[in-house]
């Protein structure tokens, strides 16, 4: 920075020139953000799947649903097929880029919704207390009976396959541990003296929590989210991959998975492929939450 | 303690209800009736309002509940749809299978991942620090029905070493201690120990790195300790928390190990439920989830009450 000769104090100096400015939190989480390289190689892992998901229509691939009855099986490396060919003789490349769309959605949607309506409940419950609280945290209780696996399989299993079906059951699975750190870190927040202050003046609950309890809280709830995805992203591979997720013949990387068990003994690593999509993807999302975390200094 | 232990049952029990209350729901959110399986397509309403009538189907819901948890609490689960066999019966023999696998995935898991995890927090921020977090991210991050895949493709297509399916010669459904049946098991155990390595491991790494940072180990340098008996101290320090996340791995393991039976045809719950699941066989679906669950509380209240016993300080919040 260029010394320039003016008095701090006086207030025709150019701000800028005077004084840095201090560094908002936002900036602070970026500009450590920027400086870990694995957390931005895996930001960029994520984004080029999901720009590659959304836009794959637009990348002059061939179609991911045309097969070919003399083409099935074909290995790695073949003549255009660069990742060889399924079991009914359709490009591998095409189908593992199209199968990001449904694997994404159906991995990262659950998380968000869970996230508002967890928030919503979690910050309520912390928040008033009281009989609320009871009401809501022990219904989450009982929902923590249920290993996350075997609670996403059972609704999934009664509502049956379908997208919107994995969609909700996903959802539920989710909701009640995002509530349960809600809660804590509101009831947390909610201790503090300037809650108390900003009551005292008469701001009304709505008020509080809109000003005074989301900024302080939100960070903590979205880091620990942020480290559910990757979970909820195997566990929608593996719905499908169990048949009660994604119908065939849509390209998804779990019901791949599953449809190439069949080619295992004859073109074994071929039918490997999906699930390197599904691992990739989930440690990459497993890494950058945890880069999330130590930016935005949230501690367990 | 035992006031504890009583408070802690206590609370159990409104838990317990819930989880009933979920698997009974679990039916009702079901598309269609859980007869349509079973009903022959040309019934007609006479016969399909009999036959409702006949498995209570008519009555209002909370009825159903009351006559479905008084069956319950009599050890009768109802009778599964497929098969006509009684579904406890079924769950039972295939919940031993699954608690079998869920057990050797432990036996695999928690000395190893305690292990990776205490030299990481002892020697934090060296190489070894670094190997083990990879280690337990990737742990943590595999897809475990892809990782069974490829061990099958290493270990039974290409090295011809291990079975790939089953959980006995010839399909054999009768486990006995033998090399014939467990090497059955080698593939599954290990597919399933490698989530909870990397759990146990991320868990232990940082319990050691904070007790090993604690004033008392330099007090107990300070007397002239034995490095030795200075990590039996943090041993014990570490002891409650890691037991009580290894305790809920194993009911994780449990609920959990459906994907990777299916992958290796193991004759335990998660096959048990897939096929419920295939079939519309609600009332077998129903039984398993419950009792899967309910192991599952049953897994939480031990970890509290031995969490409780190494560690007084619990028993006073």
């Amino acid at each position: 920075m260029a010394v320039v000769e003016t008095d701090p104090t006086d207030p025709r100096a150019a701000p800028d020139m005077a004084v840095a400015k201090p560094q908002g939190y936002w900036s602070g989480v970026m500009s450590r953000l920027v400086r870990d390289p694995v957390t931005m190689l895996c930001a960029g892992v994520v984004l080029a799947l999901i720009l590659a998901a959304i836009f794959a229509p637009f990348l002059g691939l061939g179609d991911p649903y045309k097969g070919s009855m003399i083409a099935r099986l074909k290995p790695l490396g073949t003549a255009g097929h660069i990742l060889g060919t399924d079991e009914q003789g359709r490009d591998m490349l095409v189908r593992l880029i199209y199968g990001g769309r449904l694997t994404l959605f159906i991995g990262l949607v659950p998380v968000v919704l869970a996230f508002f309506i967890g928030s919503a409940l979690g910050i309520t419950a912390g928040y008033v207390g009281g009989l609320t609280n009871t009401l809501i945290m022990r219904t989450v209780d009982v929902f923590f009976a249920f290993p996350s696996v075997l609670l996403a399989i059972a609704i999934s299993g009664a509502l049956g396959a379908g997208i919107t079906n994995s969609l909700v059951s996903l959802t539920i699975v989710f909701v009640p541990p995002i509530t349960r750190v809600a809660e804590a870190v509101t009831s947390g927040v909610r201790k503090l003296d300037y809650i108390d202050a900003a009551r005292a003046t008469g701001a009304s609950a709505w008020t509080v929590i809109r000003v005074h309890v989301i900024g302080n809280v939100l960070s903590p709830i979205f880091v620990y989210a942020s480290s559910l995805t990757s979970v909820c992203m195997i566990l929608a591979a593996g719905l499908s991959f169990l048949g009660i997720g994604v119908r065939p013949p849509e390209p998804e990387w779990g019901l791949m998975l599953n449809t190439l068990r069949s080619a295992i003994y004859v073109n074994p690593w071929l039918s490997a492929l999906p699930g390197v999509m599904i691992f990739v993807t989930s440690l990459c999302l497993n890494l950058l939450s945890d880069g999330l975390r130590s930016a935005m200094n949230v501690r367990d | 303690m035992l006031t504890y232990l009583i408070r802690r049952l206590i609370l159990v029990l409104p838990v317990a209800l819930g989880v009933s209350i979920i698997c009974f729901l679990l039916v009702q959110i079901a598309p269609g009736d859980p007869l349509t399986a079973i009903m022959p397509v040309d019934a007609t309403a006479e016969e399909q309002d009999a036959m409702r009538a006949a498995y209570g189907l008519d009555k209002p819901l909370p009825v159903q509940y009351a006559i479905w948890i008084g069956n319950l609490i009599q050890g009768d689960m109802g009778r599964s749809i497929a098969t006509g066999r009684p579904v406890a019966g079924e769950v039972f023999g295939a919940v031993k299978n699954s608690l079998l696998l869920a057990v050797s995935a432990a036996v695999i898991a928690f000395p190893i991942g305690t292990a990776l995890g205490f030299l990481a927090g002892y020697f934090r921020d060296t190489w070894v620090d670094r190997a083990v977090t990879a280690v337990s991210i990737a742990g943590v991050s595999v897809p475990n029905y892809w990782l069974g895949i490829v061990l099958v493709i290493i270990f039974s297509v290409n090295l011809s070493w291990l079975p790939s399916m089953g959980a006995g010669p010839g399909g054999s459904q009768d486990w006995s201690w033998d090399w014939l049946h467990m090497r059955h098991l080698v593939l599954p155990a290990v597919t399933l120990a490698v989530v909870p390595i990397g759990i146990v491991a991320r868990t232990v790494r940082a319990l050691a790195g904070d007790i090993l940072n604690q004033d008392f180990v330099d007090a107990l340098y300070a007397k002239g300790m034995s490095r030795f008996d200075v990590l039996r101290h943090v041993a014990r320090n570490a002891a409650a928390t890691a037991l009580s996340v290894m305790g809920l791995q194993l009911g994780y393991l449990l609920g959990g190990s459906i994907l990777i039976e299916t992958v290796f045809n193991w004759p335990g719950s998660g096959f048990l439920l897939s096929n419920a699941i295939f079939q519309r066989d609600l009332p077998l679906l129903q039984g398993t989830i419950l009792v899967l669950a309910l192991f599952f509380v049953a897994m939480n209240l031990i970890v509290d009450v031995v969490q409780a016993a190494i560690d007084p300080r619990i028993q006073r919040t």
